[in-house]
């Protein structure tokens, strides 16, 4: 039964691009803010696990959440420093300043940690393989779903049972509206701009081990986030999950029933679910 | 933060701070030094490591290296670059090229410009047939595989699968492993080419199970797909299966080994160097080049490195200090080294590197991975398209 | 009358370079074809208001375009430009149609995915374009049948600068004549400018082609005076270089794509000459302050646009 293995791997890999690209939906969603920088806090939270277990030892566990934090606080940093001065700016300024910060992060990344690809040696109790259903999966893999599994649940209730996502909602649907009823809308880009990057610092984390991690990390995996938010409609966390699912499991599938299609499927059914739906799956349009 | 600042800039001001002049021979170096990749790093440490042993004044003039980045397969940048250095930095020789596109484009430069060149990485066969003054230090990925397919046919593998990234050097590989393994008695149990993009390796590796062969030839040089198709073979257990992996060596070069845990002892892999080879000169590299490295290990890129210099010092010795392009070329074809890789040759007709191939197996050795050698093939030849 | 004198000092800034920097020309005709390049970028961003990230789609049609030909026994430059600007233009037709209904980021995306699928086929068809080796084998007869391209580049420098003086001619008269006009109604409020009798979809689409065109010469004299064709030419890379290098010199002003492409390839080709390890810092600060500093670009600094808004 190879066909629930390719489904497992398909969730496995659409999970890590949900987690990264989460916070960039959101972003987009409620700024309008292009932020192509989006893989560099992805990126933090890369090389903290990296530096964290190879240079000072901590267990893997605990680096997740430190990684988490770590590139939360980038986040913070960075949104009230520089990236809040730009909201009201033009796309085009915003893909100026994101792109000048995707070559900075790349160059210091060079500079602090060395070009080429970073090693990261998991605990022995997450490598290996486990059966489920009669289907073979490793058991980093179903680690990583049952992890993002987990922090997509807290995530739906953040957003629909409390009071900050609430606002969150209003605020996407209508900025305008929500600054007129008093709420807090730069307070709430800040928060959500440091949950997305600390997010994406915890995909970092993982996706060491999946995707793998070198100073070229964000820019070389940009495509996908956009992809995962563009196709799945900006501004919403369920959009962006639709979309990683159907292009993890898809693009999972076909390499293993037809991999002489390369990335011709990913692609082309990119261009076609764009065409088919302009706002994304699950997007409004504005 | 405040002090790495610093320090970029001191660098910025060193690497100005090379101030050549006229009777200096000058080496335009064309490699990627910016981003991921860091093929530029270890070519430059490995002439370093070269000075360090042979010094850098060669017939009464020092050697200047000018570096030029070029990060991407770009030929026109490569060209620009090849150009300036030929025509303002009045460059005696050019060299570097991590790829193929790159060396091309420096090629036509050299030709034109008769300005010898010494190709350093770029392993695509059948290169140096339109330009003449150029020679190639390193190897061609044909050169590296073929003997790999006549030991797996030898040791009793008689069912293969290949898997091979989707570009031209992986095509390359594909092609001289199938012909020659097909040729030795062998049956392919199928071939998958992986998009450059690939970062899972799940469903190649469940179609590797599927197909229920005896044997796996690898070639995927992009570290992080190295690293992620060994863990994810690893992962499926395949090794226990009784199913071998066998790779081109490339994908087991030091910053992937480095990745990689013990339950990756013993891949077999076929490559032209080892920084493990057992010889006085490999020794005396090996020493020489972690103390110009920050004690880094020398890759092939660096040895390839190595010996265009060795290649360049011979040729300037026999010219009395000059450089001419058409002597050079002569005394680069009719040339024999002892390299740090073993015995190096050149064949006259093609002016293509002849030299051993060895079979490693990776084991543990002084706490760290390392490619040890076993079985060699004398004066390989590159026998991909001509 | 300021107008002209810009025009002018626009074609003629390139001149002066060949004088004050002989050493460089191959430099500078690279500088020219990605100024033309981001001229017909601005077309499309600028004028029309499509945002795209798959502009290296229609540069790399034209240079593999003009590389067959040379390869397989036309190496006539001038006529290879005009066929490899055709082709690229052709291809604009479908982008151009798939995309005029689709809001900012699916025009990104689709533009985008549409220039890797090519850039995969570029890869996978290597019997035909060489793959990842690159095209070889490129034979460019003589310009005119008398100038043959110099190692120094000043053939291939007065190639590409007569190229460059043509396109930014024809762009420029593009964005003066009415047709030129509507794009910028369209950029404006696609509803109104439909809603008084625009037809939107056939102006974009002809606006494509247009920009398409221009982008597939551009790709072509890179490839003639380079000589051998690359995939970097399709690559993402350059659809976003080229896409920094038109927001980096001012968008909507059809200037601001030769002064990004000298000033930003020029600090480029300086700082990698300082540090050729870690100039991507330094350009990334360049980039960031711009942002800050002159968020319409070194052209908003120099000529703010009268009445216009930055998209």
């Amino acid at each position: 039964m190879q066909f629930i293995g390719v489904l497992l791997d398909g969730i496995a890999y659409a999970s890590l691009l949900f987690i990264i690209s989460a916070g960039l939906s959101i972003t987009m969603g409620l700024m309008q803010f292009a932020n192509l920088a989006h893989g560099a806090f992805a990126m933090v939270g890369g090389y903290a696990c990296v530096y964290g277990m190879n240079a000072l030892g901590i267990p893997y566990l605990a680096m997740l959440p430190l990684a988490f934090l770590i590139a939360g606080v980038f986040g913070l940093v960075l949104e009230l420093a520089l990236y809040r001065r730009l909201y009201e700016a033009s796309h085009l300024t915003q893909v100026l300043f994101t792109v000048g910060v995707l070559n900075v992060s790349a160059a210091s990344a060079v500079f602090l940690f060395g070009a080429g690809s970073q090693p990261i040696h998991l605990p022995p109790y997450l490598q290996g393989q486990i059966s489920f259903l009669d289907a073979n999966i490793s058991t980093f893999r179903l680690f990583t779903v049952v992890l993002v599994v987990a922090m997509a649940v807290v995530l739906a209730s953040i957003v629909q049972l409390t009071r900050f996502g609430a606002q969150l909602r209003c605020a996407v649907d209508n900025r305008r509206a929500a600054i007129g009823m008093g709420i807090n809308v730069d307070r709430l880009m800040t928060i959500a701009f440091t949950f997305g990057s600390a997010l994406a610092g915890l995909g970092g984390a993982l996706g060491v081990q999946l995707l793998g991690l070198d100073p070229s990390f964000a820019f070389k995996y940009l495509v996908y986030f956009l992809l995962v938010v563009v196709v799945g409609g900006a501004g919403s966390f369920v959009g962006p999950l639709l979309a990683a699912l159907i292009v993890g499991i898809l693009d999972t599938a076909s390499r293993y029933y037809a991999p002489e299609t390369g990335s011709f499927t990913l692609y082309l059914l990119m261009v076609a679910l764009l065409v088919m739906f302009p706002n994304g799956l699950y997007g409004r349009a504005r | 933060m405040q002090a790495s600042f610093r320090t970029v800039v001191c660098l910025a001001a060193v690497l100005t701070a090379v101030a050549a002049r006229a009777d200096d021979l000058k080496i335009g170096l064309i490699a990627p030094f910016s981003g991921s990749e860091t093929a530029g790093l270890e070519m430059d440490n490995g002439i370093k490591a070269f000075f360090k042993l042979h010094g850098d004044v060669v017939a009464g003039r020092k050697v200047i290296v000018i570096s030029r980045d070029a990060p991407t397969p770009a030929p026109d940048v490569a060209r620009r670059l090849a150009q300036e250095l030929v025509t303002r930095d009045k460059v005696d020789v050019l060299a570097g090229h991590l790829f193929t596109p790159t060396a091309i484009a420096a090629g036509q430069v050299s030709t034109q410009s008769k300005t010898p060149m010494l190709i350093m990485n770029a392993a695509t066969s059948g290169i140096l047939a339109k330009f003449p003054y150029t020679a190639r230090a390193s190897f061609t990925v044909a050169q590296t595989t073929a003997p790999l397919a006549r030991w797996v046919a030898k040791n009793g593998m008689k069912r293969v699968f290949t898997i091979v990234a989707d570009y031209a050097p992986g095509i390359d590989s594909e092609n001289a492993f199938q012909r020659e393994f097909v040729e030795a008695g062998g049956t392919m149990t199928g071939s998958i080419r992986v998009p450059l993009d690939t970062i899972d390796f799940a469903s190649y590796i469940r179609r590797i199970q599927d197909s229920e062969t005896g044997g796996v030839f690898a070639f995927l040089p992009a570290p992080d797909q190295a690293k992620n198709f060994i863990k994810a073979f690893r992962d499926a257990g395949l090794d226990k299966k009784g199913v071998k992996l066998v790779v081109e060596g490339g994908m087991l070069q030091p910053q992937i080994t480095a990745t990689l845990d013990d339950d990756a002892i013993g891949i077999i892999s076929s490559q032209h160097y080892s920084e493990d080879h057992q010889s006085q000169e490999n020794m005396a590299f090996v020493e020489a080049y972690k103390s110009v490295s920050g004690n880094r290990i020398p890759t092939y890129i660096s040895v390839g490195a190595f010996d265009a210099m060795n290649m360049l010092y011979k040729a300037v010795e026999a010219q009395a200090g000059k450089l001419d392009p058409v002597k050079s070329v002569e005394i680069w074809r009719n040339m024999k080294l002892e390299s740090p890789r073993g015995p190096v040759s050149f064949d006259p007709q093609t002016r293509d590197i002849v030299q051993n191939i060895y079979i490693r197996r990776l084991e543990r050795k002084n706490g760290i991975l390392t490619n040890v050698e076993f079985e060699t093939y004398d004066a390989v030849k590159d026998n991909g398209k001509q | 009358m300021t107008r002209r004198l810009a025009a002018a000092a626009c074609i003629l800034a390139p001149l002066c370079y060949a004088i004050a920097l002989p050493d460089y020309l191959v430099f500078g005709s690279q500088i020219l074809v990605m100024a033309l390049l981001a001229i017909s970028l601005d077309l499309l961003v600028g004028y029309a208001g499509i945002a795209t990230l798959g502009h290296a789609a229609f540069f790399g049609a034209g240079a593999y375009v003009a590389g067959l030909l040379s390869v397989h026994g036309w190496g006539e430059p001038l006529t290879g430009v005009l066929v490899a600007a055709c082709a690229a233009g052709a291809l604009g037709i479908p982008i151009g149609l798939l995309t005029a209904r689709s809001g900012t980021l699916a025009r990104l995306m689709i533009t985008l995915g549409i220039a890797v699928l090519l850039y995969e086929t570029a890869n996978r068809a290597a019997g035909i374009t060489g793959g990842a080796d690159g095209l070889q084998g490129m034979e460019v007869w003589p310009l005119l049948g008398v100038f043959d391209f110099d190692l120094a580049g000043k053939i291939g420098f007065a190639y590409a600068w007569c190229t460059f003086v043509l396109g930014f001619i024809l762009a420029r008269f593009v964005v003066k004549s009415p047709f030129g006009l509507s794009l910028e109604a369209i950029r404006d409020n696609p509803l109104r400018a439909a809603g008084i009798g625009i037809p939107v979809k056939g102006r974009l689409t002809a606006a494509f082609v247009i920009s398409a065109a221009i982008a597939g010469a551009a790709g072509a004299v890179l490839a003639q005076t380079t000589q051998v064709v690359a995939l970097n030419v399709l690559s993402v890379q350059l659809s976003a270089d080229v896409l920094v290098i038109l927001i980096f010199g001012g968008i909507g002003r059809i200037y601001g794509g030769l002064i990004g492409a000298a000033l930003y390839m020029g600090a480029h080709h300086w700082m990698s000459g300082l540090s050729p390890v870690y100039w991507q810092f330094w350009l990334g600060l360049v980039l960031i302050a711009c942002a800050f500093l002159a968020p319409s670009g070194i052209m908003g600094l120099m000529a703010p646009r009268a009445g216009g808004r930055d998209t």
